[in-house]
């Protein structure tokens, strides 16, 4: 059974070494997942980066799902768009599966049941393989079936496109190390794939994958394991969590972690793990171990964020840290929970009922989730208010290629303005006054001082030393330094990053998170096309100086983000009081990861109708 | 109004507790109560019980929800610190501010608003969790900060004060705490001040969860004829099932009873809860013996109260995480950050 090439009349097949995207459709729990990551992980150890996602259904078991792996030397991580080979797994999804692949792209299946020619389109190579039959053949368990045809794809594909089988073997005695019996099968299996494909197919195929040295110390890893390891880093001692997609791994990580590292020699824990009833209690906790003086974290998504509303307004004005990671996925409550968005922007940035504003910090990759939640227990002591991880279900829940996690043996926790017994002795205390000059009151923690210090804590009536008060005064002086305090945050936030064009330019761009990968391959592009636009990515909220100076500089700033409403932008007219005309909207929101295509044809279109296509042809 | 402060004038002859208190630095501000609401007489309870237990008032967190009953941790002591916190959810925030620092005492003070109706959930799971604090809520089956609906405790066929029926069932949170596993639970009247102290004492010293739930009637809008949680119809269906007598190492109690009225309870803090049988048939050691008699007993039209059920050495949320024996708050970069170098080992096993 040969590649079928296409025929006279048809487009040339793809030709690309260490640059192309290859896409698995599969059933969801049929093991695919653990078979496709290998396939990924083999191309990393030859030195290649390569940026996986799963697109994966709400269900355990049964449904589409997909990995879309790409192969890319030049280390653009984001999604580019179009899918270059297909190894079409699943009988459900063909039709859409054979659509998406590129004019003189590849198709892979199982051929065990063969299809007809009119099954096909004549654009594409085709190469049929009798995954079942073999698999039948040799194996007589049926979950043995199902899990070893995974393996002999990825030893059919390393031949196709060239890989070393050496490196897969490694990986599998890695992966199970501690269960060595399995290694031999799997490496059976492995060589089953790859002796039907050398003797049965043409080989390699014209995209393949070379050798490299593209990886370097990069580490491979999802931003939720970043999270949680984060949070180990940062001190955190109490996390109190709810189970939900995508954020439940966050929680999960950190559990394995404290596990392994903090542990006293008595054998006791150095943390505090609950899994709350709800979202209402896992805040409730997060918000009592912070008033405690414990570094308390959650991780949700964002239905549980509007369950913690009240809560959070309550922190808020009660001055509490409090930090939450949000996986940010596609709304409402059951929503599309396995779907990215950048959609709670505006939720978090302003949760709760009465003037609340809260600070956000936006990861761009697990690097970055890591750093920002070590970095937001901190700021949530520092500035007793709660501190919100953006990160979102693309970065949470797929391993990205990033650089390595990095500590600073010097660096301390910053546990803010909490006074000691010792300071009670000689020095005034009111609970909500600004004796500093940057809105951040002190603090006493429950327990300190048989005779001072203690308070009554409540959400505003009250004055500065905590005193009952339903003042009108009172209550003025109370949120204006809270709006202080704000102002404070924003210089002690993460500052954003620009990126200036090579030339000048009337152009910006801004953008943030999730979005950081594909926007920067896409300015790659436009560069290329003659398009220079200075950009800026965002890593906080309240905005720095820095942010208004940047729209101020530029004629027209395009705001890149994955909402249908463009919620940054609003954030960014509202808080810097931008006229919206300079903002243009440039949204992907159809709960995949937005591609580079996206961003540089959107562009591209805006750019000409602006300032090259005639006046008429704009209406 | 509760920013003026108390005149505190110390007589000098007040007797002061073996930590060097006298029962005034237990009192907190004056109360805004309606005068002779029960929750005050409550307030009263635990300022006594924390001045015979010897507690410093410092190392008391107290906590409540919001309502009428949740306004109290103002009225008392007043050095220590206090958090109102969101309607119904006290237990959650008392959970991890117990997390945080295992060696306070925690006080969380809720209504039947609070707990029964929109923080039920939040109730169930404390006692599910068994979280070391002693968990009160001032029961008096209405609404009173808002001006007199009925709550979910209210009896089926109690009438409130402009004279509607009540046709829901009501919650009963001591059957509920049973049913839920709870280790301590009790019944009490806010006119039973000779009840109320010890079993206050008996649920400080009891180491894991000690619900009370006190009937506190509200008598402004629930105190009148056809209401069951008025004085009149308490004191007229009261049946206590036992007297407490706290017994510590160094004050043995040593009254002649008779055989078999007794029942002993040793305590995680070392003391001895003595139980004085008033119904020779209520043990409150048996949970299901003691759900079957309590509910036995509410179909007569009865109000049991006392010590409903207690489980001596229960553990608590600590316990079953096994966290360290030193407050997390206190923990530091040593003992929390693994530092670099394992750091280093994480980002190799990533590649």
């Amino acid at each position: 059974m040969s590649a079928t090439l296409p025929s006279k009349n048809a487009v040339r097949p793809i030709e690309a070494v260490n640059d192309f995207v290859i896409k698995f459709a599969n059933i969801n729990g049929s093991g695919s997942a653990s078979a496709n990551e290998l396939f990924a992980k083999a191309i990393l150890r030859m030195g290649v980066p390569v940026s996986p996602r799963n697109i994966f259904p709400s269900n355990i078991q049964g449904m589409p799902t997909w990995y879309e792996a790409r192969v890319t030397e030049a280390g653009h991580l984001g999604r580019r768009g179009g899918t270059d080979m297909m190894v079409a797994m699943n009988p459900q999804t063909w039709d859409a599966d054979l659509a998406e692949i590129e004019p003189g792209g590849y198709l892979f299946y199982d051929s065990t049941r063969p299809r007809p020619a009119s099954a096909f389109r004549s654009d594409i190579t085709v190469i049929g393989m009798p995954l079942t039959e073999i698999c039948n053949a040799v194996y007589s368990d049926p979950r043995q079936r199902q899990l070893f045809k995974n393996i002999m794809y990825v030893g059919a594909l390393s031949v196709l496109l060239d890989m070393d089988p050496k490196v897969i073997e490694t990986l599998l005695g890695e992966q199970y190390r501690g269960k060595e019996k399995l290694i031999a099968p799997n490496v059976q299996a492995l060589h089953l794939g790859r002796d039907f494909a050398s003797e049965h197919l043409q080989h390699p195929l014209p995209i393949k994958v070379r050798r490299a040295d593209s990886v370097g110390e990069h580490i491979f890893v999802d931003g939720n394991t970043a999270s949680g390891l984060g949070a180990v880093y940062g001190g955190a001692t109490v996390c109190a969590w709810y189970p939900i997609t995508p954020s439940t791994s966050v929680a999960e990580a950190f559990v394995k972690y404290c596990e392994k590292y903090r542990v006293d020699e008595q054998g006791h824990h150095n943390y505090a793990i609950v899994q709350a009833e709800d979202e209402l209690a896992s805040i409730g906790m997060v918000v009592g171990a912070g008033w405690n003086g414990a570094r308390a974290f959650t991780a949700t998504s964002g239905p549980g964020i509007s369950l913690m509303t009240e809560f959070i307004g309550l922190a808020y004005f009660a001055e509490i840290p409090v930090t939450i990671v949000n996986v940010q996925r596609g709304g409402p409550s059951t929503g599309m929970p396995t779907r990215t968005q950048q959609a709670d922007i505006i939720s978090c940035a302003y949760a709760s009922h009465g003037d609340t504003k809260h600070v956000l910090l936006l990861p761009e990759d697990p690097r970055e989730c890591f750093e920002h939640t070590a970095a937001a227990l901190d700021l949530a002591d520092r500035l007793q208010t709660p501190v919100f991880v953006m990160t979102d279900l693309d970065i949470g829940m797929n391993q990205r290629l990033c650089k390595p996690f990095a500590w600073d043996e010097r660096r301390d926790y910053d546990r803010g303005k909490v006074m000691t017994a010792e300071d009670l002795e000689h020095k005034d205390f009111g609970r909500y006054k600004d004796v500093d000059g940057d809105g951040i009151p002190w603090r006493t923690l429950p327990g300190t001082h048989p005779t001072r210090g203690s308070y009554f804590t409540r959400g505003t009536t009250r004055d500065p030393y905590a005193r009952y008060s339903e003042r009108g005064d009172d209550y003025i002086y109370n949120v204006q330094r809270l709006l202080h305090k704000f102002a404070t945050a924003a210089t002690l936030v993460p500052q954003p990053i620009p990126r200036p064009a090579a030339r000048r330019t009337r152009l910006g761009v801004i953008f943030y998170g999730s979005t950081s990968p594909a926007m920067h391959e896409a300015l790659d592009v436009l560069a290329r096309h003659g398009i220079h636009i200075d950009a800026l990515r965002l890593r906080a909220f309240p905005f720095p100086g820095s942010v208004k100076e940047f729209i101020d500089a530029h004629e027209l700033v395009f705001v890149v983000e994955q909402n249908r409403d463009a919620q940054m932008r609003t954030l960014l007219i509202n808080e810097l009081e931008i006229n919206p005309a300079k903002l243009e909207k440039v949204l992907h929101y159809d709960g995949t990861p937005i591609t580079a295509r996206f961003i540089t044809r959107t562009i591209t279109n805006r750019v000409h109708e602006a300032f090259v296509a005639p006046q008429e042809a704009k209406s | 109004m509760t920013y003026i402060a108390k005149p505190r004038l110390h007589h000098p002859s007040l007797t002061r507790n073996k930590v060097g208190y006298t029962r005034r630095d237990y009192e907190g501000k004056v109360s805004t109560l309606c005068a002779g609401c029960g929750h005050d007489s409550i307030s009263a309870a635990i300022i006594q019980a924390c001045w015979e237990m010897d507690i410093e008032p410092h190392r008391v967190a107290k906590l409540s929800g919001i309502g009428c009953s949740s306004k109290t941790p103002d009225y008392f002591l007043g050095a220590s610190h206090g958090f109102n916190t969101v309607h119904g959810r006290m237990p959650s925030v008392l959970t991890g501010a117990n997390l945080a620092n295992r060696d306070l005492l925690y006080l969380g003070v809720s209504g039947d608003g609070d707990s029964a109706s929109i923080g039920l959930g939040q109730f169930a799971h404390a006692m599910r969790r068994n979280v070391n604090m002693v968990y009160i809520v001032e029961n008096n089956g209405v609404y009173g900060l808002t001006k007199g609906q009925f709550s979910a405790t209210a009896d089926k066929g109690s009438k409130s004060k402009r004279g509607v029926m009540n046709s829901d069932s009501p919650v009963d949170l001591v059957g509920l705490a049973m049913q839920l596993g709870a280790s301590f639970v009790a019944r009490s009247f806010s006119g039973d001040k000779e009840q109320m102290v010890p079993l206050v004492k008996a649920a400080i010293g009891h180491g894991g969860a000690a619900f009370i739930d006190i009937i506190s009637p509200c008598v402004t809008f629930n105190n009148h004829a056809g209401s069951t949680r008025s004085y009149d119809w308490v004191r007229d269906h009261n049946q206590a099932v036992s007297r407490i007598d706290i017994i510590t190492g160094r004050k043995e109690i040593t009254a002649t009873i008779a055989p078999g009225q007794v029942v002993d309870v040793e305590q995680h803090d070392g003391t001895v809860l003595r139980l004085r049988k008033l119904h020779a048939d209520y043990d409150p050691t048996d949970r299901v013996a003691a759900m079957s008699q309590m509910h036995a007993r509410a179909a007569e039209g009865e109000l049991l109260t006392g010590l409903l059920f207690v489980e001596g050495q229960s553990g608590d949320l600590h316990a079953s995480l096994n966290t360290s024996a030193v407050p997390l708050n206190t923990l530091g970069r040593a003992q929390l950050c693994p530092g670099a170098a394992a750091l280093e080992k994480i980002n190799a096993s990533l590649r």
